[in-house]
């Protein structure tokens, strides 16, 4: 992508996580820069899922540091909340609250966690719900909508806490081809307007295509990363080689 | 009815007027006006009563008996039996109030992230579900106090109170289980979610996950009202003058055997009837919560 690149958001610095005796992250290190789409690909189990929930504070790491606009994560004395804030997630089941509305998932963090004005936040939430092409389905339960539009009002939800870098965890895998492509959509726009964004994701195409730089996992360590041209047309390793040969 | 094919409930196996009148029908099935109390259920009901009094009077008339007919003794006890049922209802209204609230709060200690709450509050919950009702009963109105005194205040607790107590703590322990329950059947991606947006666990828990487990709580919670109702007959063991007791009262009085089934019958019934729909309620509700999911 064409934009400048900004100053680091979050930095990973020789990571490690295990569960009990398996290790699934190992030596992770890597920096992304404000305004930075970085994309994770490998295998399943190779611990992408892990490293992204690790940079949300939802799952502890064992050793090393990750750091998200200075504000260090691995710290028993980490602020969540102020975390958080900074942080936006969207997971492969959309994970919508069933028992609120498209317009209501969006407005609940803002208005009892940030504690914002109620007018301030339903004006942000439907210029968001607009953006995402669902302004007619503010009333809408998660329920009365398609797989494609959950998956594009979670996006929206995490948006309304203005995060400065937002994480998206296979957010296609459980979509179908026609619906995969409105989500696509909008997070290629996202992209393109700066947002800082770490997708794990096994859409090679769409790396290909939003990628500054591509991240290629295997066994919990990086096994190689570059710009996506190299990596998935050039793979040095050839463990790359081999998963791009079964994927594409 | 509609006479069915053997086997099936299925419409497309019906023959065609059939399946066009089944509609209204199966509409009906999930409606709560028209079939809550059934004909047929309700008019089994009646027939066994109005059978349990001529069987009761011919019993009387075999014995010789020229007094007062069986169906007179009942009319002239019935408003004082009525009575002692209302007091039945009272009492199980506010022990389930009582026990849903102490209900409450020791399902979601359950899922406290204090180990020692937790454990606490597991232990509470297992021995009160799984002792018999009467025996709390009993303990309740012998190891409580007749009255207590707070802060200089003397508050009595009469033996009618002291019983709901003792039903409030099977209901406590039953009501827990269900709020446990609820909770746990809300997925981890919930928790995950609303966590990722900075909620406190507190607020999850009030915002997230207790507004989508009310639903399910529901039915088993009304069931759970069902029993306590009937239930509460036993509040007449620790000589508490309810329904069961009055009506005994109204067979000493009268020394007549042959009312013995037609009294206690009459009180079932009432029992039924306030009974039976909550359980059609509960029904209608489980599948309706099924369906939406």
């Amino acid at each position: 992508m064409a934009h400048e690149l900004g100053e680091p958001v979050v930095v990973a610095t020789r990571v490690e996580k295990r569960f009990g005796d398996a290790i699934v992250l190992r030596e992770i290190s890597m920096t992304v820069r404000r305004g930075e789409t970085i994309c994770v690909i490998g295998p399943s189990g190779s611990g992408k899922s892990t490293l992204l929930r690790c940079i949300d504070a939802l799952v502890p790491i064992d050793t090393g540091s990750i750091t998200v606009e200075g504000v260090e994560v691995n710290d028993p004395k980490l602020d969540k909340l102020s975390l958080r804030k900074r942080v936006g997630i969207v997971f492969q089941q959309y994970n919508l609250f069933p028992h609120r509305t498209a317009l209501q998932n969006l407005m609940m963090a803002p208005l009892h966690v940030l504690k914002q004005d109620k007018a301030q936040v339903e004006a942000r939430a439907r210029a968001l719900l607009a953006k995402v092409r669902l302004s007619e389905k503010a009333d809408a339960y998660p329920g009365e909508l398609s797989g494609g539009q959950q998956q594009r009002v979670a996006i929206a939800r995490s948006l309304c806490m203005n995060p400065s870098v937002m994480l998206f965890d296979e957010v296609t895998a459980a979509l179908d081809p026609e619906t995969k492509k409105e989500v696509l959509t909008t997070i290629r726009e996202l992209a393109a307007e700066g947002m800082t964004c770490i997708l794990v994701t096994h859409e090679m195409g769409f790396a290909r295509e939003v990628a500054d730089h591509v991240y290629f996992t295997d066994g919990g360590v990086i096994v190689e990363h570059g710009p996506p041209r190299e990596l998935l047309l050039n793979p040095r390793e050839a463990r790359t080689r081999a998963f791009l040969d079964q994927v594409l | 009815m509609i006479a069915r094919a053997p086997g099936t409930d299925l419409p497309v196996l019906l023959p065609a007027g059939d399946a066009l009148r089944a509609r209204p029908d199966q509409a009906a099935a999930l409606g709560w006006t028209s079939r809550s109390f059934t004909p047929r259920s309700l008019a089994s009901l009646l027939a066994l009563f109005v059978l349990a009094v001529l069987v009761a009077d011919a019993q009387a008339q075999a014995a010789g008996a020229p007094r007062e007919s069986v169906v007179t003794m009942l009319l002239k006890w019935a408003p004082l039996v009525f009575q002692g049922f209302l007091f039945n209802l009272l009492v199980s209204v506010l022990a389930m109030a009582l026990g849903s609230f102490a209900g409450a709060a020791l399902g979601l200690a359950q899922i406290s992230l204090l180990a020692p709450v937790r454990g606490a509050s597991w232990i509470a919950t297992q021995f009160f579900r799984n002792a018999p009702w009467l025996v709390l009963l009993f303990y309740c109105m012998f190891l409580l106090p007749f009255e207590i005194q707070i802060l200089g205040l003397t508050i009595p607790l009469p033996a009618w109170l002291k019983a709901v107590v003792g039903l409030a703590l099977p209901v406590m322990a039953n009501v827990a289980e269900i709020v446990r329950g609820g909770v746990r059947s809300i997925p981890a991606t919930q928790w995950e979610s609303a966590e990722a947006l900075a909620f406190s666990r507190r607020q999850t828990l009030w915002m997230v996950i207790l507004p989508q487990c009310l639903k399910r709580m529901t039915p088993p919670w009304m069931n759970l009202y069902a029993i306590l109702t009937m239930a509460t007959t036993l509040i007449s063991v620790v000589g508490i003058q309810d329904g069961m007791t009055t009506a005994r009262a109204a067979l000493v009085a009268e020394q007549r055997l042959e009312l013995f089934i037609p009294m206690y019958l009459m009180l079932l019934s009432w029992f039924f009837l306030y009974c039976y729909p909550i359980a059609r309620l509960t029904l209608r509700l489980e599948r309706r919560f099924q369906v939406r999911g």
